[in-house]
């Protein structure tokens, strides 16, 4: 990994853009989970992207072919996984959960030949059947530019919680 | 492994059966009950074998974890000599947790609170200057850290009871012991615990869970969208073996409150059932680890092992679901309309990493707070705890299905019938 004021010699060519411009690609990333809008949420990612969010305590070193992860989705899971929660049928988001989502911390941590590692802190609010649950963590995004805009490669959610308690599931996309 | 009970007419106040009209009631209050609860922890947690952990969980002497059981903090570890021994994690002193950490390895427990120390055996062994404590002060094994009452395994699968008086924990498991089986034999070289701990509260009463779990009925409803899913990667509708799914699909009391389902469903198995997305590497895996079963367990067992799945509650509260990948799964009751689970994935040791990549890929497409179908799961029963709130004026819930037929189906509710006569035998007498 590179310091962000060695990019210059990145062989790669891919320079990060500056932080706000980061900051307003995950404010608006949020704001599409915010509201529902899943299909266009989808259309951040690469199609050699992956999703994750693993158990508790594990952070950017394992892999889910070695740990048990809550969330493992490569691209083609991550697009059933949209399908799936805009149907009446995905009982446990149905009727839909209202979320709050807040980032905060935005770091450029540097560059990767995955991308750009951008780092942040999060919390979602999940409101259902009259009950808040509160979802706190670390976001890991390697971030690429596909058609002269930001495309999320991979992004590796890290919870901050002991366990899933009191929440009981990930049934939104955090 | 044992028959199906022949089922009797019990009028109780929480399970009522008539054998006669062919149904099955459970009150309601079973679910929202604190006395319930109270008289739960007496007469089925404090009274029967609870799964503590896998072996594989504590590979090498010295190694311990702590989880609770049953309400307590355990701690579970090997000594020098590499036996498995369980303790309760509470001083002797004045009650602190002695070992704070999930896992580790130690010789030593120390405690944070005033330092009193044991060794891994549970033996007093703090140092104190001479006259501190009268002499003898740890002979009588009172300054020792207590130690569960019962700690027996099964096939690497341990089990405490915090009953001194019970009988052996074979006898106890009765026919889940041969699913235990089916499951210690997949591997020629033994099954382990995968890293990562499946972690999370569901806000209903426990035996909402254990229903859950072993109940084919559900499937179609609650998880259509997992099966939608599921029909796309097995290449559509056509490549679904709707016939065998029709044909092998049955329900079997296990005895003592234990039973499981035993089906053949359309999703792979990583040992051992190919789907065509895995590809011929996939299908040549496969084909070698059955010709491998067949030859170590014979061409009977080989096909329960590799081409039926099962749900299985071992009572309590104990779940091993054996389907597109296997989890062992127990929960534990915080009050009556909330539970803590812990919930894991076995498979082989020495797994050929694609084959592991395969199963857990299966594992987290269905199973867990993240998969595709656990979620609903949650939200079913989380809704039909807050369903009993209307229990006054709808007091019973029905688990008649299939009881008048012959050999009972997997979506049938034989399982769960079998759970709830033992349940009613602890709660309500014979």
């Amino acid at each position: 990994m590179m310091a962000v004021t060695d990019l210059a010699e990145v062989s790669t060519g891919l320079r990060p853009r500056s932080r706000a411009d980061y900051e307003d690609f995950l404010y608006r990333e949020a704001a599409l989970l915010d509201e529902w809008r899943l299909e266009e949420w989808l259309s951040l990612f690469t199609p050699d992207s992956v999703y994750e969010v693993p158990t508790m305590g594990i952070g950017l070193e394992a892999g889910p072919d070695s740990t048990l992860f809550y969330i493992a989705d490569d691209y083609r899971r991550l697009r059933h996984r949209v399908v799936r929660l805009n149907k009446p049928t995905a009982h446990a988001e149905w009727p839909q959960s209202t979320t709050v989502r807040a980032i905060h911390n935005v770091r450029i941590v540097g560059v990767e030949d995955r991308g750009v590692h951008v780092a942040c802190t999060f919390t979602t609010y999940r409101s259902k059947h009259n009950v808040t649950d509160t979802y706190i963590g670390h976001g890991h995004y390697w971030l690429v530019e596909m058609n002269g805009e930001v495309r999320i490669r991979t992004k590796r959610v890290l919870l901050g919680m002991n366990s899933l308690q009191p929440h009981g599931k990930v049934s939104i996309i955090l | 492994m044992a028959t199906l009970a022949k089922p009797s007419s019990k009028v109780g106040r929480w399970v009522r059966e008539d054998a006669k009209a062919g149904t099955f009631k459970v009150n309601r209050e079973a679910f929202t009950s604190q006395d319930v609860l109270d008289l739960e922890r007496e007469q089925i947690f404090d009274r029967s074998w609870l799964y503590l952990g896998h072996a594989s969980e504590l590979k090498n002497p010295n190694d311990f974890l702590t989880r609770p059981v049953g309400g307590r903090e355990l701690i579970f570890n090997r000594n020098r000599k590499g036996e498995f021994q369980a303790f309760l994690n509470v001083c002797p002193h004045r009650g602190a947790q002695v070992v704070r950490e999930p896992t580790g390895n130690a010789i030593s427990f120390k405690c944070f609170y005033h330092g009193w120390a044991f060794n891994n055996n549970g033996k007093f062994a703090t140092k104190s200057r001479p006259g501190t404590y009268p002499d003898g002060f740890d002979c009588d094994g009172a300054v020792d850290l207590p130690r569960v009452p019962r700690i027996e395994s099964y096939r690497d699968f341990f089990f405490i009871s915090y009953d001194a008086n019970i009988g052996p924990l074979r006898e106890y498991l009765a026919g889940a012991a041969d699913i235990l089986d089916l499951v210690a034999d997949q591997s020629p070289n033994g099954m382990e615990i995968v890293s990562g701990t499946h972690e999370y509260s569901i806000r209903a009463n426990w035996k909402l869970l254990l229903e859950n779990s072993f109940d084919g009925f559900h499937a179609p409803d609650t998880h259509s969208t997992y099966f939608e899913y599921l029909v796309d990667e097995l290449g559509g509708a056509d490549a679904v073996d709707f016939q065998s799914m029709e044909q092998f699909n049955e329900a079997i009391d296990l005895g003592n409150g234990h039973a499981t389902t035993q089906a053949k469903a359309p999703w792979g198995r990583p040992v051992a059932r190919a789907i065509n997305t895995w590809g011929e590497k996939g299908k040549a895996d496969e084909q070698r680890m059955v010709a491998e079963l067949i030859d170590r367990v014979g061409p009977e067992r080989a096909l329960l092992i590799a081409d039926r799945d099962r749900n299985m509650g071992v009572f309590p509260n104990l779940v091993v679901n054996d389907i597109m990948a296997i989890t062992v799964r127990t929960f534990y009751p915080v009050s009556p309309d909330l539970m803590l689970v812990r919930a894991w994935a076995l498979a082989p040791v020495g797994e050929d990493p694609e084959v592991r990549h395969r199963r857990l890929n299966n594992f987290l497409e269905f199973l867990g707070p993240g998969g595709f179908a656990s979620p609903d799961d949650v939200e079913a029963l989380e809704s039909a705890q807050r369903g009993y709130g209307a229990m006054k004026f709808a007091p019973w819930n029905d688990i008649s299905r299939g009881m008048l037929r012959e050999k009972p189906r997997a979506d049938d509710e034989a399982q769960m019938r079998a759970f709830w006569r033992e349940w009613r035998r602890r709660m309500e007498g014979e």
